[in-house]
This record gives C-alpha cells, sequence and structure tokens, in this order.
C-alpha cells in the first residue's frame, strides 16, 4: 500500500520489544499518539522475530534492512527500494550501532526527501564510552575517571588510581563489578572475547541510578528533559518499571550537557547521584530510551517534538511536566502465524 | 523545621517525594502531623495538639518526636 498524500510515511527501527528491549514501538506508541495527523509506520528490522513485525496495529509495514556490517551501499540500496515503495518522508533510527550509518546517509536521504533528526558524527563520537571522561573534563560535567586499557598488564595502573571495587566495561556492552585483581581479570577476558578491544576500567561511583531522556534541537536548545528512577530492574541491568522525578539539579544537568554539546535528536543521559548530592554522568546513549513513552504520559511527547523538528515545523521548548508518572512493562504473547514468520524470512517484508 | 514544598502527602498516610521517587505509608497520627508541617505550623505547637489529642507524658512524646523527625530527615522529606 502507497501511503496516501496526507498522511506522514515514518520508518522506525528497533522493534525488538523483547526483555533488553529497542525503543522502536515506545518511539511509534508516541508518534501515533503525538502527531495529531495520519501516520503510515513503517518498521525497519533486522531480525525475523523482533515483535514489533507482528503488531500490525502498531507497525503498518514492515521491510528488513542489512546489518551495519554489511555496509552504507547495502543499506542505502535497502533504503531506496523502500522509498520507492512507502514514499517516507522521516526515517528514526533507534540503536546505538547502526547510527553512524545513518548519519553518514543523512545528507542523501535528505536529497531523497527522507528527513532525519540525529547528532553530528562529532558529537556521536565524543560522547562515546572510551571517550567520556576526556568529553566531562572538556565541558566541565562530573564524569568518573577512566582508564583506557588494551592489555592485561593494564589493570595494574587501574588498581593504584581507583582502588576496588572498579567497573570493567566492554566498548559497546557489558559493565562488571570487580572487587579484587581475579576478579577484574576475569571480567577482562570475559568482555574482551566478546566485544573486542579496548576495554574501559571505570572508578566505581555508589548512589541512586537516575535516567534522563533529553532532546535537544541542535542549537543549544534543550526541548524537553525527563529524569526517570527506576523502580524494578531485570536482570540485565534494565528498566522494568520507572517513575519520572521532579528535581531541577537533574534539569540542570541535562542542560549543562545539551549548552555543552549543541546535541541535536533524543538521547539518555544515565545520572548517578552521590550520597553528597553529586550528579556523575555514567553513559550518554545517543538516542531515545526504550522507556521514552514515559516522555508522552508525563506531558512532554519528545518523539513527537523531535518528528516535528525533523520536518522543519515550529517546536517551542516544552514547559512542565507530571512527576510521579509510573511505566510498568509488561510481556504478551502474540500470537502469529507460520504464513508471516514466511513473509518476513523469505521476503525481507511484511 | 518544615516538610520539603513538593512532597505530596494524601489524606490516607501516602507519602510521595517526587525528587527522588520514594514513596512511604504513614499511619494516621503522622499523616496528621505531616499534614500539619505542610502547613507550616510549628513543632511546639503540633506537639500541643497531641498532648491534648493524645494519653502521653510529655518526656515520651519529645522522645518519640525526635525519632519520627529523624526519619523524615533519613527519608529526606524535610528542608535542610
Amino acid at each position: 500500500m502507497k501511503t496516501p498524500d496526507n498522511w506522514l510515511s515514518i520508518a522506525v527501527t528497533g522493534l525488538n520489544a523483547i526483555d533488553s528491549p529497542g525503543p522502536g514501538i515506545a518511539v511509534i506508541r508516541a508518534l501515533r499518539e503525538g502527531l495529531n495527523r495520519k501516520v503510515r509506520i513503517i518498521g525497519l528490522s533486522y531480525e525475523t522475530l523482533e515483535p514489533g513485525i507482528y503488531m500490525h496495529d502498531v507497525v503498518d509495514k514492515t521491510y528488513q534492512i542489512p546489518y551495519p556490517a554489511a555496509g552504507t551501499t547495502a543499506l542505502m540500496n535497502r533504503l531506496q527500494y523502500i522509498h520507492e515503495k512507502e514514499n517516507l518522508q522521516l526515517i528514526i533510527p533507534n540503536f546505538d550501532a547502526e547510527l553512524p550509518q545513518f548519519i553518514k546517509l543523512a545528507p542523501t536521504l535528505k536529497a531523497m526527501g527522507i528527513a532525519t533528526f540525529l547528532p553530528s558524527a562529532e558529537q556521536f563520537e565524543a560522547r562515546d564510552k572510551v571517550n567520556l571522561y576526556q568529553f566531562g573534563q572538556k565541558h566541565q560535567l562530573l564524569v568518573p575517571r577512566d582508564k583506557i586499557i588494551h592489555t592485561i598488564a593494564d589493570l595494574q595502573s587501574c588498581e593504584e588510581a581507583f582502588g576496588y571495587p572498579l567497573v570493567v566495561k566492554g566498548k559497546f556492552y557489558d559493565a562488571v563489578v570487580a572487587y579484587t585483581l581475579e576478579q577484574a581479570q576475569k571480567a577482562f577476558y570475559k568482555i574482551s572475547a566478546k566485544w573486542g578491544l579496548p576495554i574501559i576500567v571505570q572508578e566505581f561511583i555508589t548512589g541512586t541510578e537516575i535516567n534522563i531522556a533529553v532532546l535537544g534541537d541542535g542549537t543549544g536548545r534543550m526541548i524537553s528533559a525527563i529524569p526517570m528512577r527506576k523502580l524494578y530492574i531485570t536482570d540485565k541491568g534494565k528498566a522494568w518499571s520507572g517513575i519520572t522525578l521532579e528535581d531541577d539539579t537533574l534539569i540542570q544537568v541535562a542542560q549543562s550537557f545539551t549548552d555543552a554539546t549543541q546535541w541535536k535528536g533524543g538521547c539518555e543521559l544515565e545520572i548517578m547521584r552521590t550520597a553528597k548530592n553529586e550528579l556523575y554522568i555514567m553513559e550518554i546513549n545517543p538516542r531515545f530510551p526504550a522507556w521514552i513513552y514515559l516522555t508522552a504520559a508525563a506531558g512532554q511527547n519528545q518523539p513527537a517534538a523531535l518528528a516535528r523538528m525533523a520536518l522543519g515545523e515550529d517546536q517551542p521548548v516544552y514547559e512542565g511536566y507530571e512527576a510521579g508518572k509510573i511505566f510498568v512493562r509488561y510481556s504478551w504473547d502474540h500470537i502469529t502465524d507460520i504464513n508471516e514468520f514466511h513473509q518476513i524470512s523469505g521476503k525481507g517484508e511484511l | 523545621m518544615y516538610l520539603r514544598k513538593n512532597i505530596a502527602t494524601s489524606e490516607s498516610g501516602f507519602i510521595f517525594n517526587p525528587a527522588t521517587g520514594d514513596s512511604f505509608s504513614a499511619n494516621p497520627v503522622a499523616a496528621e502531623i505531616l499534614r500539619q508541617l505542610k502547613q507550616g505550623t510549628g513543632a511546639a505547637q503540633i506537639k500541643e495538639w497531641l498532648l491534648e489529642s493524645y494519653e502521653v507524658e510529655p518526656l515520651r512524646l519529645e522522645r518519640d518526636w525526635d525519632e519520627f523527625i529523624n526519619q523524615l530527615k533519613e527519608a529526606n522529606l524535610l528542608e535542610s
């Protein structure tokens, strides 16, 4: 089905609404509610069992796209095919790993009439785990000290610098709190085997973990910031329930980040509030978090605002939101048919 | 001594601190004390009310009051 002329056609990735969910379904829910116009959602999937593919009341049509490892040309070819069919007006990518390619392709997509609203390659790199400490130093933001190491022998210097416990982190994912050299070594081997080198060793900061969903317009204007504390955490450390907070100091951290980076698009700041009320930025995720629908529920619909800005429409800074708004995630056995599985796995679209 | 401005309380004794996301349950007496603190009533006046309303020795009241206030401080519910 071709998108009717007066409808918006928006492509969204991150349809993996699993136990460690991608943000796609939450983004779509917010778009459908917040744009006040008819929207056709085109899902872009990587794997055949991403639940969103089969949720037809959420995603109108899904196309598989190549993994980032296949390169930008393969992705571009696929997007061209999808664009011919769907007349896309906007793409909202939601995975860290795919963002560099979409950032690279943004000018070409724009020339095709497809909008994006993404950070620059420089912004994306600067907040990378490997560069986070320098990033904090440069912008006077409180970030835990770290060392980037390439060999197991380097752990010795981390021990001297930070003492124990310390945190051993993978370049892309995984973090282990190590209380002894043996534990740190074990974590080094395990994480480097899975995610490669370097390994980031970070000083351990204890406190209350808070996440802030932030939307910047790319000129230093912070359109929205919603802080959330996790109330229930899965064994993978993901929020299964969370509550919006009202605390000006958290909003100020988000504002300082936006001022310093001129961030364009959505992102998530992972904050640790210590007993002394210091606010450390532990990590910066360069896209919307999976709990992004909570921003809409609290009164600041960040995905809808991003879409409006991407399409060149006016988007004022949001004022006020509801503190104490809670999300409780749940699982649901969605039923589909072998024919649908066949369609997506055989033809790459459904 | 004041309850933080943004602390939400309900008649049933539910307390919510929107800055931390913490919530607590208070018994009816504690809920009434919190209500009065929120209205800006002073400690001396509240204690007077407690002495009039309940059979409690002044010394015991002082001890319980201190303990209660410490709990509120620990829960980050009082203005510092």
